[in-house]
């Protein structure tokens, strides 16, 4: 399939399946998030794009940005339009009604389009166990609308419908957790990624891709417009995002947690928050209740990864 | 040779999805539509259909999984009524505008609230603008021949339109009736397997539901009505060729006793086979009256409807929906406007009536033909009236 660069032990396919000349803006995470899921999942791939900024700055008519097939239908309806690919092409390949090829059916949406009006479309799809890939780009928040909260908005972030205020530290409730949300329905993969990590999140495409039935993947998209940071932050961020556990790059194969960047000692969340204008208000107050959250969860999530490693090894004992 | 046999209209529109050979259906249960999703799923769980059945999680993850699989290039088939319908409402226009070929039957029912599960129009009514072709049914038969028929219709690479059976929940839904099923043979025969032109499909990619600025969507709107009015011409030849095959022939409406009379009763659906029943007892009592039964709503039959109409002097619409605050009934209101501009019209008399499963038996309809003709005698009246209704 292709042409392919080498980097380091990495080799990466050279073909653009999401073509330059879209009109995403400058330092647009969510791009380039998009641009390598493309690179790990070929050619035999047909997408289901929600409405949101991807479909909006990649399709305006009469051009597209896609060399792969791509249809968007509305907002809410994403992974209910794969179930139906998904149902629709077993059929047919069953009937003999067209040749038998294996294509990857994946569902993209934003984080309003997944976590808000996209949930239950996407929890009956997960559920009826389709063999389909489901990405939530998340950039937390209603970006394309000009940055209005979703239940993925992290706590204490300015947006224009949980603005900063007098009384009003903005965003008043905890990032929803969706990937956890995946995972209860007990289907086989699911991973949080960022385009910061670029190999971590093509292995885990490509990964995705090859499981049979139900897969889920969450990538944290920055977003200089939304956050409120120059656009040559977007990679710093993300890795930031990472290295203090407010965004920790993990998997649940089977059940089973990994985690997949693990750095010895986390920073500090005040290094991330204070990069982004839509923090900037924070006391340190709320900056200290961050951090306790995020040391909270992270322990959790650690937890998990621990006892997943413990029930791995008795399996292996027995 | 195909035998009539006894069987509930629900049960025999599930044989003639099956008989269309579908790849999806993707439903969500509501009654009155039940029965129809209930015996395609027990058709796929015993073989007898080899479809995918998706038990979807709402009706409008149903419509979404239907894009999906049309867009695909599979022959998809959903059902709905009422409230479910509604609840697709915003899928509805996607379907027609990317000119993706769903067949679905709507079982009619009343919308909420209060929360009504029998039948009338209101669900009907509220979607008349979604661009799908839209085909009333009065009788099992009618359902079964149409269903079949809807599949050719939509999958036409002239069409390439979604289309919506209508029939009457409980009425029509329910009832046992001596229903003749084509062989699968002949069927076959009638029904081509689906091609749709440019699907889904990695070895020739597409991009489809793109997005529209001011400088391109008004054209792509045009075109989608070009295309549904057009879709008459092949609504009318998939008859006349569903008549050649089977000997059923239908037409976008059809009079009965209508010719040169005086006064015509018009309605929509399974009371038009109670209209007749009550226009049997007027003419024999020497009364000029007919009626005239509409079957297809969309795209509007306005030449065959103002021919039908045009030497009656009072023609009685019965509408089962309101449109609240405005001209009464929406059949009414759209007949009125297509007849505005004759030179030769008859008088207009709006009724609604037979809400949320009340039943209009013949007399009422006796009743009804003589206040519209009293009405029609007054220069004076009200946009419409309401029939049944206590006070």
């Amino acid at each position: 399939m292709g042409e392919y660069i080498t980097i380091g032990r990495h080799s990466v396919v050279k073909a653009e399946n999401f073509a330059p000349g879209h009109r995403a803006c400058l330092g647009c995470g969510e791009a380039l998030a998009v641009r390598l899921a493309c690179k790990a999942l070929g050619d035999n791939v047909i997408i289901v794009n929600a409405t949101g900024c991807m479909e909006v700055v990649s399709t305006q008519l009469p051009n597209t940005s896609w060399r792969v097939p791509w249809i968007h239908t509305l907002f809410e309806n994403t992974a209910a339009v794969a179930s139906g690919i998904e149902a629709g092409l077993k059929a047919m390949t069953r009937k003999g009604r067209r040749l038998s090829q294996d294509v990857t059916v994946v569902a993209m949406a934003g984080d309003g389009g997944t976590a808000d009006i996209g949930l239950q479309a996407l929890s009956g799809a997960l559920e009826r166990r389709h063999n389909f890939l489901y990405i939530c780009f998340d950039n937390e928040a209603y970006m394309n609308t000009g940055i209005q909260r979703s239940s993925s908005t992290p706590y204490g972030a300015s947006t224009t419908t949980s603005p900063a205020g007098k009384i009003s530290i903005g965003q008043v409730s905890w990032k929803k957790n969706l990937p956890a949300i995946a995972a209860a329905h007990d289907i086989p993969y699911v991973a949080t990624a960022c385009p910061s990590y670029p190999f971590d999140l093509m292995t885990k495409v490509s990964k995705a891709a090859a499981t049979k039935g139900p897969a889920y993947l969450h990538i944290l998209s920055v977003c200089p417009t939304g956050w409120r940071h120059p656009a040559d932050l977007t990679i710093r961020i993300g890795r930031l995002a990472v290295q203090t556990g407010v965004f920790p790059l993990y998997e649940v194969e089977n059940g089973k947690y990994k985690l997949n960047v693990e750095p010895p000692k986390l920073k500090p969340v005040s290094d991330y928050l204070k990069l982004q204008g839509r923090f900037r208000h924070l006391s340190e107050d709320v900056i200290n209740e961050i951090q306790q959250r995020v040391t909270a969860e992270y322990a959790k999530l650690k937890e998990k990864v621990a006892s997943s490693l413990v029930h791995a090894g008795s399996q292996k004992d027995s | 040779m195909a035998t009539k046999i006894g069987m509930e209209v629900s049960v025999a529109i599930g044989e003639a999805v099956k008989l269309a050979n579908a790849d999806v259906i993707a439903a969500y249960p509501i009654t009155p539509q039940t029965h129809i999703v209930e015996h395609l799923a027990e058709l796929v769980a015993d073989g007898e259909l080899d479809a995918e059945y998706v038990p979807v999680e709402s009706e409008h993850s149903a419509m979404s999984a239907c894009l999906g699989s049309a867009a695909a290039g599979a022959r998809t088939f959903t059902a709905t009524a009422g409230q479910g319908l509604e609840l697709m409402h915003e899928v509805l226009y996607i379907a027609s505008s990317m000119r993706l070929p769903v067949v679905m039957t709507v079982v009619n029912r009343a919308l909420s609230a209060p929360i009504s599960i029998w039948g009338d129009h209101a669900d009907a009514m509220a979607v008349r603008d979604t661009g799908w072709i839209q085909i009333f049914t009065e009788n099992g038969q009618e359902v079964v021949d149409n269903v079949l028929c809807a599949f050719r219709i939509a999958e036409d690479r002239r069409v390439l339109l979604p289309v919506m059976v209508h029939l009457d929940g409980f009425h029509l839904s329910h009832m046992i009736e001596p229903i003749l099923l084509p062989e699968q043979g002949e069927v076959d025969q009638f029904l081509p397997p689906n091609q749709y032109p440019l699907p889904l499909d990695p070895n020739k990619p597409v991009t489809m539901g793109g997005f529209g600025p001011p400088y391109i969507y008004p054209e792509i709107k045009w075109a989608q009505e070009i295309k549904l009015r057009a879709a008459k011409e092949v609504i009318l030849q998939v008859w006349q060729e569903f008549g050649d095959a089977f000997g059923r022939y239908y037409s976008p409406l059809e009079g009965y006793h209508s010719e040169g009379c005086q006064v015509l009763l018009l309605t929509m659906g399974s009371f038009s086979e109670t209209a007749m029943a009550a226009i049997d007892k007027m003419r024999s009592e020497g009364k000029d009256v007919g009626l005239v039964r509409l079957r297809l709503w969309r795209p509007f039959p306005f030449d065959e409807i103002r021919q039908a109409v045009k030497n009656a002097e009072v023609l009685i619409v019965l509408d089962r929906a309101i449109s609240f605050g405005g001209p009464g009934g929406p059949v009414c209101s759209e007949i009125r406007s297509a007849l505005y501009q004759q030179d030769r019209k008859p008088k207009v008399i709006g009724f609604v009536g037979g809400l949320g499963g009340r039943d209009i038996s013949a007399s009422g309809f006796e009743e009804i033909v003589n206040r519209g003709m009293e009405i029609a005698e007054k220069t004076s009246r009200n946009e419409f009236e309401v029939f049944g209704v206590r006070e």
